[in-house]
Order: C-alpha cells, then sequence, then structure tokens
C-alpha cells in the first residue's frame, strides 16, 4: 500500500484540485503543497524504515503484486524498491514539494499548473516503483504529457518549439524502448513483462538480440540523461521551462534515465554491456568535457546550468560503464543524488534573480554580493557544490566515480574525465563572477531585494543535505551497499 | 593525547561558524576576540601536542585518531582521522603560531574595512582548513583541506571584490590550483589503484613492495603529484597566479600567500618523501623545478616596483629553494627553510602592510623613500627580516638557506649546477631586497604632502606581531645549527622518525661518494656570504649612494628591463595558448557543433517530415474524380504489371 500510496494521493490530489474553482488561487495552492507533502513523508519514511529494516539485503522491499491487470497481456500491477530506487523516491518526494511550493507565484491557470504538478509527480514515482514492464512503460509515457503542457503553457518566449522538441525527443527514444520491450516480451518463455525475471532470464539472450535491445534501450534512456549527442532538448527545454518545472526536469528526469539503465538495461543485457563498455565510457567523457565547454560559453544563466547538467550527467554514464566496480556504481547513484539537489537548487535560485530582474543574462549583473549578501552568499555555496568542493555532496559522488572507475577503465579515458574538475570551476566561477562580484550596477539594479523566507525554506534544506551527505555520506552508501553488490553480481554473468 | 587531535582545527572552525553564521552582525570586538582566541587555543594546544610527543621516545612517536569513516564505497574506503607525527607537530605549530600573530595583527589593520566579520570568519576558515590539510592521516582527507585552503584563498583574494582586478586574481587562483588538482588527484588514483588504500602509513608501508622502485609508474605518480604541488605552491609553470593573488589583504598575504597555505606543496612532498625516494627521475624534475623557479621568480623580483609584488616573487623564489631541498632528498632542510621563511616573509608582508597602512594605500615603491624616520618598529622588524632572508650568518635564513645549498651540491642527488644556480639566486635574493629597503626607507620622501602628512607608525595590534616575528626571524634558525659548528642539527634530528626510510636508502647510496668534506663546506658557505654582501654592496651604491646609476642602468638595458617587468610576457602567452583557444573552442562547440550541426540535424528532420507530408497531403484533395482517376490508374498498371509478367 505504501508504494501504490507514492501514485495515487498525487492523482487523487490532481482531481482534487479540479475540482476547487479556478479563482481560489490560495486554496489551490495550498491543497496541492498538501498532497504533495504527504508523499514526501511516505517517501520519507520509507528511506528510514528501509535503512534500518531492509538496507542488509538486496531484495525487493514494500513489494505489491504481482497483480493480474491485462491477463491477456500478462500484464501486472508489480511494485517494489530497493537500494537504488529508494534514494530517488525521497529525492523525488522532497523536490517535489519543493517545486509546488516554489510555483506559488504562477498566476496564469493557476488550477491546470498544479494539477499537471501532482500528475507528474505520480507519473515519477511511478517509474521509480514499477517492476512490470508494462507499467513501467505507461508511467514513462504519461510524465511527458503534463511535462508538455507545463512547458507548452507556462514557460517562456519559445516555449511550443521547446515543449515540442522535448515530446518528440522523448517519443523518439520511447519507440525503441517498446520495440525493445516486445522483443523481450516475445522472446521470454513464458511470456512475461515482470521486470525482474526477465533480468534473470536476459544474460541467456543469443549475443545479437541482446546488443539490439541494449542499444535501443540505450537511445531511449539516453535522451532522458541526457547522452551526448541526444542532449539538445534539455538546453531549449530548461530555458523556456518555468522554474519549478526546471527544478524537476534536472533534479528527478533526468535521473530516470540512468535510474532505468540500472535497473534494466544493464543487468537485464549483461553481455552487450560487456562489449559496449568502453563507448559508453567514451560518451560519458565526452558529454563531461563539452558539457562544460558550451556551459562556459552561455549567456544565459539558465542555459548555463543546463548544459553543466550534461557535465554532471556524463560522470554518471562514466560510472555505469566501470560497472564492475561498487565504488563506481555507488558514484553513480550518489552523483544521481548530489544532482538533483545542486542543480535544483541550483535552478530555484536562478528563479529568484529572474522573478525580480526579469531577465537571465549573465553580462548585466555583477556586484549582487552587495546588495543580495544572503542570496550570494547561498548562491556561492551551491556553485561550490556544483564544482565539486570537499565537504558537500558533489564532491563525494566526482570522487567515487573517479576512483572507481580508474581501476578498471581506460586510464587515459578517465585522466581526461578528471580534467572536468578544471572546466566545472572554470564555468562556475566565471558566472559567480560576472553576477555577484565587481561594481553593483545601483542605477539598474538598486530596486533588488534580498531573497525571501518562502525562498530560503525552499532550498534551504537542500543545502542541508548537500552538506550532510558531503561530511558524511556513509548512510546513503550503506542503504545502497546490498543493492549495488547485487547489481555487480548480475552484470559480470 | 590521541583524542585531542581534532580539537586543533575544530577551534577555528567554531570561530568560522560564530563569525560566518552571524553575517557580522557582533560588535566588532567580539569578532575579533572570536577569530583570534579560536586560534589561540589551537596554538595552544599545539605546544602541548609538540611537547607530549616529545616526550615520547623517537621510534614511537605518531599519534593517530580516527573520527568516523568517510567515505565507504565498494572497495574504497577512507577515514576523517588525524595523524600527529613530528613533521605535522611542526606544521601545526609553525601554522597556529604565524597564523595567531597574523589575527592581532589583523584587528588594527582592517579596523576600518566594513566587511569586518566576513574577513575574519574567511580567515578562521583558512585556519580550520589548514590545519587539516597538516593533519590529516590519509591523502583524501588532506585533500579536503587541500581544497579548502584553495577556496579561502580565492575568498581572500577577492576580499574587495567590487575591484574587478581583485575578482580576476582569485578565480585565476583558483582555476590555476584546480589545474594542479588534477595532477595531484590522478597521482591519488594511482596510489590508490596499486596500493589499495589513501592512508599514509599504509601507503608508506607498502609502497616499497607495491612500486618497482625508479619504474615507470612510481615516477609517472611522483610527477602527478608533484604537478599538484606546482599549483599550491607556486612553482613553474603554475606560479602566475601568485603575483595577483596580492590583491588581497596584506595580512591575507602574509598568512596564505607567504607563510602557510603555498607551503603547501613542500609539505605534501615530504610527507609522501617514501614515494618520491624511490623514484630519483621525479626527483631531478622536482630540483631543477624548484631551482630554476628560485632563479627565474628572483630576476623578476629585481625590476617590479610594486613592493608587495616584489615579495611575492621572492615567495616563488624561496618556495623554489624549498622545492630544490626535496629535490635533492633533504626533505628536512626543505620544512627548515618551510619555518624560517614563515617567519621571516610572513614579516616582511606585514612590514609592506604596515608600510601601505602608513602610505594611505599607495604600494609604489617609486613613490615612497625615506619611511625610516617615520616608522621606526616597521624599519627595524623589517630590516631584521631582510638580513633573514638575504642570509646574513646568525639569522635564522642563513641557516636554512645554507644548509639547502650545502645539501643540493653534496647529496647523492645534487650536483654542482644545481647548487651554482642556487648560489646566484641567493646573491639576486640580497639584491632586491636591498634594493627594496632603500627605496622604501632611505633616500629621498618621494610621495606627495598630503600623504606624507598623514604617515605615522602602526597601532600596537600590527607592531607587537612584528616585533615577536622580528625575533623568531632572528633567532629562529638556531635550533637548527648545522654540524660544521660544532652542533647537532636539531631540527634534523627531530624530523629524524618521518625520513627514516630516505635517509637509509640515501646512506646506502653514499657509501662511495667522495663529497661531504668539512673544507668544502666552508668554502661553499664563505662563497656565499660573499656574494651575499657584494649584492647588498651593490644594492646601496645603485639605490641609495648614487641613484642615477639605477637610471642609466635601466636605459642602457632598457630591453631587458622591460622583459623583467613585464614578467617575462607569461601571462598573455598563457593567453594566447590557453586561455583564448579554449574561450574560441568552448563557442564553437555551442554555435557549430550543438546550434548549427546536432539541431540544424535535428531541426532539419522535422521540417523535412513537414515537406514530405505537405506533399502528401496535397494528394487528398477530397475531390472524388481525382480519386476515382488515381484508383483507375492503379488498377491499370496492376493489371499491365500482371499480364507482362
Amino acid at each position: 500500500m505504501l508504494l501504490s500510496s507514492l501514485i495515487f494521493v498525487p492523482l487523487i490530489g490532481m482531481i482534487v484540485v479540479m475540482l476547487i474553482p479556478k479563482d481560489k488561487f490560495s486554496t489551490i495552492r495550498w491543497t496541492s503543497t498538501i498532497f504533495s507533502m504527504i508523499p514526501m513523508f511516505t517517501s520519507f519514511w520509507i528511506t528510514w524504515d528501509y535503512f534500518f529494516n531492509y538496507s542488509g539485503s538486496a531484495a525487493m522491499a514494500y513489494v505489491e503484486g504481482p497483480f493480474k491487470w491485462i491477463p491477456s497481456l500478462n500484464v501486472h500491477y508489480f511494485l517494489g524498491v530497493d537500494g537504488i530506487s529508494v534514494p530517488l523516491l525521497f529525492l523525488t518526494g522532497l523536490l517535489s514539494t519543493i517545486s509546488i511550493v516554489a510555483s506559488f507565484g504562477i498566476n496564469k491557470r493557476v488550477k491546470e499548473y498544479f494539477a499537471f504538478f501532482l500528475l507528474l509527480e505520480a507519473s515519477m514515482m511511478g517509474v521509480f516503483v514499477s517492476l512490470d514492464f508494462f507499467l513501467f512503460y505507461v508511467f514513462w509515457e504519461i510524465m511527458l504529457v503534463p511535462m508538455y503542457f507545463l512547458i507548452g503553457i507556462w514557460g517562456g518566449p519559445r516555449k511550443e518549439y521547446a515543449a515540442i522538441k522535448f515530446f518528440l525527443y522523448t517519443l523518439f527514444g520511447s519507440i525503441f524502448m517498446l520495440v525493445s520491450i516486445l522483443i523481450v516480451y516475445f522472446t521470454s518463455q513464458p511470456h512475461t513483462l515482470n521486470i525482474l525475471t526477465l533480468i534473470k532470464q536476459g544474460s541467456a539472450l543469443p549475443y545479437t538480440l541482446q546488443m539490439v535491445c541494449f542499444i535501443f534501450f540505450f537511445i531511449s534512456f539516453g535522451v532522458k540523461v541526457p547522452i551526448w549527442p541526444l542532449h539538445t532538448w534539455l538546453p531549449d527545454a530548461h530555458v523556456e521551462a518555468p522554474t519549478a518545472v526546471s527544478v524537476i526536469l534536472a533534479g528527478v528526469l533526468l535521473k530516470m534515465g540512468t535510474y532505468a539503465m540500472l535497473r534494466i538495461s544493464w543487468p537485464m543485457f549483461p553481455k552487450a554491456l560487456h562489449s559496449l563498455s568502453f563507448w559508453i565510457a567514451v560518451i560519458g567523457v565526452i558529454a563531461i568535457i563539452y558539457g562544460a565547454l558550451v556551459s562556459m560559453a552561455q549567456k544565459d544563466l539558465k542555459k548555463l546550468v543546463a548544459y553543466s547538467s550534461v557535465s554532471h550527467m556524463g560522470y554518471c554514464m562514466v560510472a555505469l560503464a566501470a560497472y564492475t566496480s561498487a565504488t563506481a556504481i555507488t558514484g553513480c547513484m550518489f552523483q544521481m543524488v548530489s544532482h538533483g539537489l545542486i542543480t535544483g537548487a541550483l535552478f530555484l535560485l536562478v528563479g529568484v534573480l529572474y522573478d525580480r530582474a526579469h531577465t537571465r543574462e549573465i553580462a548585466v549583473f555583477g556586484g549582487l554580493s552587495s546588495k543580495l549578501p544572503v542570496y550570494s552568499g547561498i548562491m556561492l555555496l551551491f556553485s561550490m557544490a556544483a564544482l565539486g568542493l570537499p565537504g558537500m555532496s558533489g564532491f563525494v559522488s566526482e570522487f567515487m566515480i573517479f576512483i572507481g572507475s580508474f581501476g578498471v577503465l581506460n586510464k587515459v579515458l578517465v585522466s581526461i574525465a578528471v580534467l572536468g574538475v578544471v572546466l566545472g570551476a572554470t564555468y562556475m566561477l566565471r558566472m559567480v563572477q560576472k553576477v555577484f562580484l565587481g561594481e553593483f550596477n545601483l542605477e539598474r539594479w538598486g530596486g533588488l531585494t534580498d531573497i525571501n523566507l518562502r525562498e530560503i525554506i525552499t532550498v534551504a534544506p537542500l543545502a542541508v543535505l548537500v552538506i550532510a551527505i558531503g561530511v558524511y555520506p556513509k548512510p546513503l552508501a550503506d542503504l545502497m551497499s546490498a543493492t549495488i553488490q547485487h547489481f555487480i553480481t548480475l552484470v559480470v554473468r | 593525547m590521541s583524542e585531542y587531535l581534532f580539537l586543533v582545527p575544530l577551534f577555528p572552525l567554531i570561530g568560522f561558524l560564530i563569525n560566518g553564521l552571524l553575517l557580522g552582525r557582533l560588535p566588532r570586538s567580539m569578532i575579533a576576540f572570536i577569530a583570534c582566541v579560536s586560534v589561540g587555543l589551537s596554538f595552544i594546544l599545539s605546544l602541548f601536542l609538540f611537547f607530549g610527543l616529545k616526550a615520547m621516545p623517537p621510534e614511537i612517536r605518531i599519534v593517530e585518531q580516527v573520527l568516523f569513516n568517510w567515505i565507504i564505497a565498494g572497495s574504497f574506503h577512507a577515514n576523517i582521522g588525524f595523524m600527529l607525527d613530528p613533521l605535522s607537530a611542526v606544521m601545526i605549530m609553525v601554522v597556529s603560531g604565524v597564523g595567531f600573530l597574523i589575527h592581532i595583527y589583523s584587528i588594527g589593520y582592517m579596523r576600518g574595512d566594513t566587511g569586518y566579520g566576513r574577513y575574519f570568519a574567511y580567515l578562521n576558515l583558512f585556519m580550520f582548513s589548514m590545519l587539516i590539510l597538516v593533519l590529516a592521516d590519509n591523502f583524501l582527507f588532506m585533500f579536503v583541506g587541500w581544497e579548502g585552503v584553495g577556496l579561502c584563498s580565492y575568498l581572500l583574494i577577492g576580499f574587495w571584490f567590487e575591484k574587478k582586478s581583485a575578482s580576476d586574481a582569485g578565480k585565476k587562483a583558483f582555476i590555476t590550483n584546480r589545474v594542479g588538482d588534477f595532477g595531484f588527484l590522478l597521482g591519488m588514483f594511482i596510489i590508490f589503484w596499486q596500493v589499495g588504500s589513501l592512508n599514509f602509513t599504509e601507503v608508506m608501508a607498502s609502497a616499497p613492495q607495491v612500486f618497482v622502485s625508479g619504474g615507470v609508474l612510481i615516477t609517472v605518480t611522483c610527477l602527478l603529484l608533484f604537478f599538484g604541488a606546482t599549483g599550491k605552491s607556486a612553482q613553474i609553470p603554475l606560479y602566475v597566479w601568485l603575483p595577483d593573488a596580492m590583491e588581497g589583504p596584506t595580512p591575507v598575504s602574509a598568512l596564505i600567500h607567504a607563510a602557510t597555505m603555498v607551503t603547501a606543496g613542500v609539505y605534501m612532498i615530504v610527507r609522501t618523501n617514501v614515494l618520491f625516494i624511490m623514484a630519483p627521475d621525479a626527483l631531478m624534475v622536482v630540483a631543477i623545478i624548484g631551482v630554476v623557479t628560485a632563479f627565474y621568480a628572483a630576476t623578476i623580483g629585481l625590476a617590479q616596483n610594486d613592493i608587495k609584488r616584489v615579495l611575492a616573487y621572492s615567495t616563488i623564489s624561496q618556495l623554489g629553494y624549498m622545492f630544490l631541498a626535496c629535490g635533492v632528498a633533504a626533505f628536512s632542510a626543505g620544512i627548515f627553510h618551510l619555518m624560517t621563511h614563515a617567519f621571516f616573509k610572513a614579516l616582511l608582508f606585514m612590514c609592506a602592510g604596515s608600510v601601505i597602512h602608513a602610505m594611505s594605500g599607495q604600494q609604489d615603491m617609486r613613490y615612497m623613500g625615506g619611511l625610516k624616520k617615520y616608522l621606526p618598529i616597521t624599519f627595524l622588524s623589517m630590516l631584521m627580516a631582510t638580513f633573514a632572508i638575504s642570509g646574513i650568518p646568525g639569522f635564522s635564513g642563513f641557516f636554512s638557506k645554507d644548509e639547502i645549498l650545502w645539501k643540493s651540491f653534496s647529496s647523492p642527488f645534487g650536483n654542482y649546477i644545481l647548487w651554482a644556480v642556487g648560489f646566484i639566486t641567493a646573491g639576486l635574493t640580497a639584491f632586491y631586497m636591498f634594493r627594496l629597503i632603500y627605496l622604501t626607507f632611505y633616500g629621498k620622501e618621494r610621495m606627495d604632502e598630503k600623504t606624507k602628512a598623514h604617515i605615522h607608525e602602526s597601532p600596537k595590534s600590527m607592531t607587537v606581531p612584528l616585533i615577536i616575528l622580528a625575533i623568531l626571524s632572528v633567532i629562529g634558525g638556531w635550533v637548527g645549527l648545522p654540524h660544521l659548528f660544532g652542533f647537532t642539527n636539531n631540527f634534523e634530528h627531530w624530523l629524524e622518525p618521518v625520513m627514516r626510510k630516505t635517509n637509509q636508502i640515501i646512506a646506502a647510496r653514499r657509501i662511495n661518494e667522495a663529497v661531504g668534506e668539512t673544507g668544502i663546506e666552508w668554502g661553499l658557505m664563505i662563497a656565499t656570504v660573499a656574494l651575499v654582501l657584494i649584492s647588498i654592496y651593490f644594492a646601496y651604491l645603485i639605490y641609495n649612494k648614487r641613484t642615477e646609476l639605477a637610471t642609466s642602468l635601466r636605459e642602457k638595458f632598457s630591453s631587458v628591463h622591460k622583459l623583467l617587468l613585464n614578467k617575462y610576457y607569461i601571462d598573455e602567452f598563457y593567453g594566447a595558448i590557453v586561455i583564448r583557444p579554449l574561450i574560441y573552442f568552448s563557442l564553437f562547440l555551442w554555435k557549430v557543433i550543438d546550434v548549427a550541426v546536432i539541431d540544424g540535424f535535428i531541426n532539419g528532420m522535422a521540417s523535412s517530415y513537414d515537406d514530405v507530408s505537405g506533399t502528401l497531403r496535397t494528394m487528398q484533395t477530397g475531390r472524388v474524380r481525382t480519386y476515382a482517376t488515381i484508383f483507375l490508374a492503379g488498377v491499370v498498371i496492376i493489371i499491365a504489371y500482371m499480364v507482362f509478367y
């Protein structure tokens, strides 16, 4: 029931919100907040309970089903979580509520906005708890609908272009996923869509078939990550999307790609993985360097953060290529969580500035530190986190990835990836300097006000978690270690 | 004793948290009190730890404390752990001691600044990071301190962030250090990959079994670590950030960019001396880079007009000496010079700060002169420091520098060329330092009237630290009196447990070497002292007695002067071959690859679908007659096909 509630409470919330008269803004906002807080606290409880009671073994916890859903197709309602999905549930619960609170400034078609947001939350939760392929696919696709409208209606000047681009890109990927699902379904004996069973059988598939399915899944999951060169939807979507949607996009949606690789395609097709791991690492390294360099050239604050996501998710790909190293895979999970927290916060903070200045152009600012000390201080903290300063979560994850993959991957390749550390500092510090240091333009920006309490409340939990994970990462590592050990045994088959 | 180790960095952390989180809302005296006391407590504790360690028998002088498991993932694990041994004991005393004096000095120096609370918060954060750096028991935790001091350096260089030059300098420092970190990280990865641990004790114990002495892997590892050190310790090729770092407040230059942080690279190499001694080729590189940097920076120092820049290049040069010492496997001489340098260079900067304070912010020595009578305490302190850095016998710098020069000649890893370059550099050092003294304190008063009316000796909070450091600059070297004078070198003896393995290897190498005769040692020492005295005489001649000589020399060698004044155009060179290409490349990737190629392809695909579907759409005219015609045509074609084939 616990896992189902994560999906259905936001769905009920959506229906309730739709029943509220559309001009009762405040009622709508608070109702949505409450309906997102319930799954948030549920996800916190699950994390807590899982840590103390289930994290010792790799078995699925809180399993529901499999219940027959569409018997003719062997489709089941089947949910369960383990050490790699629990942290992401936590992240989804937290970021959803934060995003909803951060959306209180939305004044246009408020009712639809929050209804879509709750639908989005339900579908994201669904992706992370589904253990049936059909169910997984349904949630994966449903997610597109609210996202499309959230960008397309509440977005910036080029919102239609961005929304359609996002939609088509993902749909393009989904087709590959559908084909692959059909292949594994019809080659399984007896036909099944149970992901766990398929993982057990999948390694027995002939090599060519494994390669085809693996590559198809890789493309469809890769669009979400996004892997280079399938990433160009990301900057457009981020720039046009409203702040809260960017937070969800960067914080949760991108992780669905890497999560699906860990959950599905990696353990299901180990032979294909063996042959392709070098190229996966290459793609990851390109993303790291390319994303960082392109970030460096950006003139728009939000686009800079968006491209930095490409770079940061590249670290995850490098880690995934080093699949035999538990250190690297742990680093990958850490990077997913850490990137969600840090980049989520950066988008929130960019939104704070945009709400006041109505522009995100880096060059027009300068010297904000003197006028907005609290805002600048928080932004500096997260910039340092983003460039991987020790003591914060980004360092822990990057370090795990590097030291884990150095032992198993091509040394030169990993060394190039480490250059990302240098480039990361370059683009973040360039941004900090241009926006926060230097002379303050009193005439133009004299009216700016510092960050307010509601905004501080939205980023404060993220800051606390970023530092907590950076200083004491052990609980998070313990939570997932059994699952990751099990994962390694599956992928080295 | 071990249970108190973590308190050493904890005190400044508490100071940082109080001043940092309250955003400087406390009264100023309170801010300063918290900041100074927290560092003072660390210093007192360091002294206790030192004497505690001294009371133990030399063989077991190593105390460890593990606070908790920090990162555990798969086969990797690293602790938050501290290690006190003779080396780190020296370091924590120097760091917290000099740091404490500079905190006191800052009370007066920063008195009028609006960012008082922020300043002391950063300074305490720096002390915390630096103490972690020297107390860490493993590479990774050391790296935490390493990055932490880098952050504080960034924040404090750019402390007056409204000034573009200051924020530029901060950014440059951070990024240049990150370039070095690239080496440090890779070095760490190789060590973990080979040894399976990052703990210093474990790595040093198993390195001789794991690595082939003189092999490629250990050489590469050491070179990578050294590359990291060149970033932090401002050596060729990554020294470029340090001169610009002078944009920060002067006490910061004294603390971070002279006495403590920049010596972290030297400390790191000495900490890993067991690895370096196994890689003679890497040692050779360290020695060469060290001595070349020492010489090169000294030549630039000859021509600078900004008082702080002279000292900055002098710091780079002196750090070069320390690396020279490391490179010839005279690790304890390197640490000895690190310590004496911390005293006299911190003092030089603080005196320079006192001068700048008196001169209402003027840093250009061309507008100073004759300050001796206005600033007697500053003058005398600075003179002591200058004697020390120049290597006047009896002063602290003499002993440490002489030991380095002697080792660079006599060590099995040294040779006469290294010695010769170091020897010439000693002359240059004395020359540019006395040039500074003469330009600043002697001769005509070249400042304008307004500034002149304002000149005053600094307040007590500034002069008392000067006096204490002046005393240390004089006597600080006496802990390491050379064998030559008939003493035992206490300092070397104290560090012996850290260097045990290294000393064994050196002793094994030395068997057949004839060098080490006292006659040669005396000869070289006298030669150095003579050169220093001659250099001082020339400085006196050119910059005091016959100042017209300076002008004519400058004109005669104008191209050389211009080259030196512009620091060999290295910044311009880096700009042209690294920075600008990188910027253009990033623009190319964005505008061409991302927007034109990838997006162009995707949008092109979308619009070609559009075209195709647009064309196809015209066939759906809705007119039945057209459909019937096409239908008929189809039927005809099919029938024709069936008939003819």
